[in-house]
């Protein structure tokens, strides 16, 4: 069993297996990446870095692909929604 | 093969030429339009689309102006997708030299009657945050704006050919001159009229115009709406812009209506080729940088070049051309082709069916060409 | 900001199959290797390691690969290459330049997604988009899935998310039954490969499989509920959680073309010795052609060694690899997109999620370059790489150039170039002049 990271998505905390994608921990909060440019909620396309629609805030940075990054302790992800 | 007869000719379909096909079918003239590529696939698509009056020169002030006027009464009309947004212009002074150039801009603007305002650093930093702090003052012209270029072509365009003006794509002139007009394939043009609007490539049709290549690179981001409220400029803009030889980048940062931002502005005479060049580009959004900081950490997510149709004197050739009367040209519109294309297409239905013109068309004439190749040498 | 230069013999891009053989090889021939990586981790998509660690195909090469030294740049982008014998990477912590000798190419390939209606609902996603959300420790146990597209990759993401825990209500399978005889019939001679088939069957055993099968529209407000399929007579509608699909591979190839390398019918020309139209630029896996894990490792063999001076080394590979070809081209011809499928677009289904461009706003223009213009259609951050292989099956366009940057990166490592590479001759324009 891999350990276990708590971070921060839309305020709330979730927990995952150290080596998870932050595309994961906004899966698990239920919560969607992104809104298109119509106001439609996106979610991860491609899963590999290519599509962008799975871009959330991380920290203090705009438009990082969640699918691309992994999570760490304490991390602060915001999603559109 | 009898050749096609229709009043005005003209050769170009970018911002230029389709607001001379918009306002010649306005008159009621026949027209054809002729273009290599697509609606506004040239300078037009490269360009930042700024709505702007400038002050180079009072020739150059009043075409701007003119021209902004026709854009406010146009606005109504615009499609969404034109997304002309009046953001207004902040001239940005870092030292005491430059405010010097804000308070004579201020002067000269308000003596003409346009709207402007002296910004102190307070009112920067209020309106501007994300520039960097320490900035001695500036000036906001609230009415200048920005817009899609290719979208307001596309628009002038499908106006003209509600009119009847016809429109032929991705089809080579050959030649023109004498009231002819001669495509690579055989296609033959008779017009009395034939407006040369083809910009950078104007030249090539009519040897002997005083319009060079001069190259610029752009940037845009993802979207940040906010990031930047107005659109902001250097004022050393004015001084490199100015310049006719030398290669120059300028602070020239544009929130879009989408919350991208739009980054510029580079200048060179000589590079012929399209490609990206790095050391223009880096000292380009080092510039910017300088003056928006935060920016270093934004997404860019296209760059392109282009390059601006530009005369030695900075100002367009709008008129007949001495040395065949059938041609009128309407190119040389530099980096400002979108602000001037709805006054140059004014300009020349004037000149070309003799009505009065609203401001004297006379600085614009192709005629001056001939000191312009001297200064060019 | 560490911005920092590294110089190589063999640089390899892409840590994928062909990847990994391709910096193996070239290292244990005694080349310094570099091993450049967007994602997180190498593997690349098939091999994609997540929270549990490489299966025992990677873990083969990762154990080669460590005993070698070659330096190892995951998370890193490559975004240009300003120079000859040069390129530009971003990374968390700012620019790498890094300088090679040699470069091989193992860029993979991304699945095609055809625009129908719903298929922007979240959920809806690709089929190895979803498996590498569970590899990447997303739990999927007691889901409902509809596979649906085309190829065996199809088979495989089922079997794999099966083996978690989901349902797997339906596979849809597009090809025909009758061109999925025959192409069994083909591989008959490629024993691995049936070996291969009949393993998942046994996974699989009790999945429903359809073959000449499509979806035509996604349900849902907000999230997936369910999807509508084609039987090509009859309409079937499936609660689901999520939709995995996939409508074939589409090679990776701008950095490719970026670099100058020719490309024919999309894919990069190579010599046998995978050496492209560019001289020491060496290109292996998907983008010389889509042919799974076995051909690419062994393109990459081929090209490793071919790299690091012994091109010869690898001639024993050459017949491998030619059957192995002709397998890929059985799989191209089994599994070609119907003519159908151009249908399912409806006129408000939006092509280019980036811009939310609908299909109707495209079908006026004539090209590509047209409808980027005035639509924006592939103006946003992923720079066409979805929306051009739909509109390019959809309305037969074909892509733009390629210019730089060719992934979205910071203003201030696309400024770098100059801060880094030219010191003295790039003073700022100060104030007036």
């Amino acid at each position: 069993m891999p350990e276990q990271i708590t971070l921060s998505v839309n305020g709330r905390s979730v927990t995952v297996p150290q080596g998870a994608t932050v595309a994961v921990a906004v899966a698990m909060a239920e919560a969607h990446c992104r809104n298109s440019v119509n106001g439609e909620p996106r979610t991860v396309l491609c899963g590999m870095g290519i599509c962008f629609e799975c871009r959330v805030q991380i920290n203090s940075s705009l438009h990082q692909r969640s699918c691309q990054m992994l999570c760490s302790p304490g991390m602060q992800v915001r999603t559109d929604g | 093969m009898s050749a096609k007869i229709y009043d005005v000719v003209i050769v170009g379909a970018g911002i230029v030429g389709a607001a001379c096909a918009h306002e010649c079918s306005q008159s009621g003239l026949r027209v054809a339009v002729i273009d290599q590529d697509v609606i506004g696939g040239g300078a037009t698509a490269a360009g930042m689309g700024h709505i702007v009056v400038m002050d180079d020169s009072d020739a150059q002030f009043a075409l701007t102006r003119y021209s902004q006027t026709l854009w406010q009464e146009l606005r109504p009309e615009l499609p969404e997708d034109v997304e002309y947004e009046q953001c207004g212009t902040i001239w940005v002074a870092t030292d005491e030299e430059e405010m010097t150039e804000v308070l004579r801009k201020h002067a000269y603007y308000s003596r003409q009657g346009v709207s402007v305002e002296v910004l102190n650093p307070g009112d920067i930093e209020r309106l501007e945050p994300n520039l960097r702090k320490g900035m001695v003052g500036g000036l906001l012209v609230p009415d200048d704006g920005v817009l899609y270029p290719p979208c307001a072509a596309r628009f002038l365009m499908d106006q003209a050919q509600g009119r009847g003006v016809t429109l032929h794509l991705q089809q080579t002139v050959a030649q023109i001159g004498k009231g002819q007009l001669h495509l690579a394939d055989g296609t033959r043009f008779s017009s009395a009229t034939i407006v040369n609007a083809a910009g950078t490539w104007a030249s090539a049709l009519t040897p002997g115009i005083a319009v060079k290549k001069r190259k610029g690179h752009l940037v845009i981001t993802d979207r940040y709406p906010g990031f930047v409220r107005h659109q902001l400029v250097e004022l050393g803009y004015l001084k490199s812009a100015h310049s006719v030889t030398a290669d120059s980048v300028a602070f020239n940062v544009q929130p879009r209506q989408t919350g991208q931002l739009l980054i510029g502005s580079s200048r060179q005479y000589g590079p012929e080729h399209k490609e990206v060049d790095p050391h223009v580009l880096g000292r380009m959004l080092e510039r910017a940088q300088h003056y928006l900081p935060a920016l270093a950490k934004t997404s860019a997510i296209r760059v392109w070049t282009g390059f601006r149709a530009a005369t030695p004197d900075k100002l367009p050739l709008i008129g007949p051309w001495p040395s065949d009367p059938s041609i009128y040209l309407a190119t040389g519109h530099e980096g400002l082709g979108i602000t001037t294309s709805l006054a140059t297409a004014k300009l020349l239905v004037d000149q070309i069916t003799g009505r009065t013109s609203a401001i004297p068309y006379e600085p614009y004439l192709p005629s001056r060409s001939a000191t312009l190749e001297h200064a060019h040498a | 900001m560490a911005n920092a230069r590294k110089h190589f013999d063999v640089l390899v891009v892409g840590g994928g199959p062909a990847g990994l053989a391709a910096a193996v090889s070239a290292a244990e021939h005694g080349a310094r290797v570099g091993l450049v990586d967007d994602n997180p981790a190498l593997g690349g998509q098939i091999w994609r390691a997540g929270v549990v660690g490489h299966g025992p195909g990677a873990a083969r090469w990762i154990q080669r690969l460590e005993a070698t030294g070659i330096e190892i740049l995951c998370g890193t982008r490559v975004f240009d290459s300003p120079t000859q014998n040069s390129l530009h990477a971003e990374i968390e912590s700012g620019l790498l330049e890094l300088n090679y000798q040699k470069l091989v190419l193992a860029t993979g390939a991304r699945e095609r997604f055809l625009p129908f209606p719903g298929w922007t609902i979240p959920n809806v996603m690709g089929a190895g988009a979803l498996q590498a959300l569970v590899k990447s420790g997303f739990p999927v146990s007691d889901k409902r899935v509809v596979v649906a597209g085309t190829g065996p990759l199809l088979l495989a993401v089922a079997a794999y998310l099966r083996e978690h825990g989901a349902k797997i209500e339906l596979i849809c399978e597009q090809a025909s039954l009758a061109s999925l005889a025959l192409f069994a019939v083909s591989i008959l001679k490629l024993r691995d490969k049936i070996t291969q088939g009949l393993s998942l069957r046994k996974e699989l055993a009790g999945v429903r499989f359809v073959a000449g099968s499509w979806p035509v529209t996604a349900e849902g407000d907000g999230a997936l509920t369910a999807v509508v399929v084609s039987h090509g007579q009859k309409l079937e509608k499936i609660a689901c959680d999520f939709l995995a699909c996939g409508f074939l591979l589409v090679p990776n190839t701008v950095l490719p073309a970026l670099l100058g390398c020719r490309l024919q019918n999309g894919f990069v020309e190579v010599d046998r010795y995978q050496q492209t139209s560019v001289g020491g630029i060496y290109c292996a896996g998907e983008p010389t052609g889509i042919g799974g894990v076995d051909l690419s490792l062994i393109e990459g063999q081929v090209a490793g060694s071919a790299a690091a001076g012994h091109a010869e080394a690898s001639r024993s590979l050459f017949g491998e690899r030619r059957k192995l070809q002709r397998f890929s081209q059985a799989l191209d011809r089994a599994f070609a997109l119907r003519s159908e499928l151009r249908g399912i677009a409806l006129p408000e289904t939006i092509v280019c999620r980036c811009e939310d461009v609908t299909y109707e706003r495209l079908k006026p223009y004539t090209s590509w370059r047209n409808a980027k213009l005035q639509s924006r259609c592939g103006m946003g951050p992923c720079q066409g790489r979805v929306c051009g292989p739909a509109t390019e099956f959809l309305l037969g366009w074909s892509p733009d150039s390629v210019r730089p940057p060719v992934f979205p990166v910071r203003v201030e490592n696309l400024g770098a170039m100059v801060r880094d590479l030219v010191p003295q001759d790039s003073e700022l324009l100060r104030g007036p002049q």
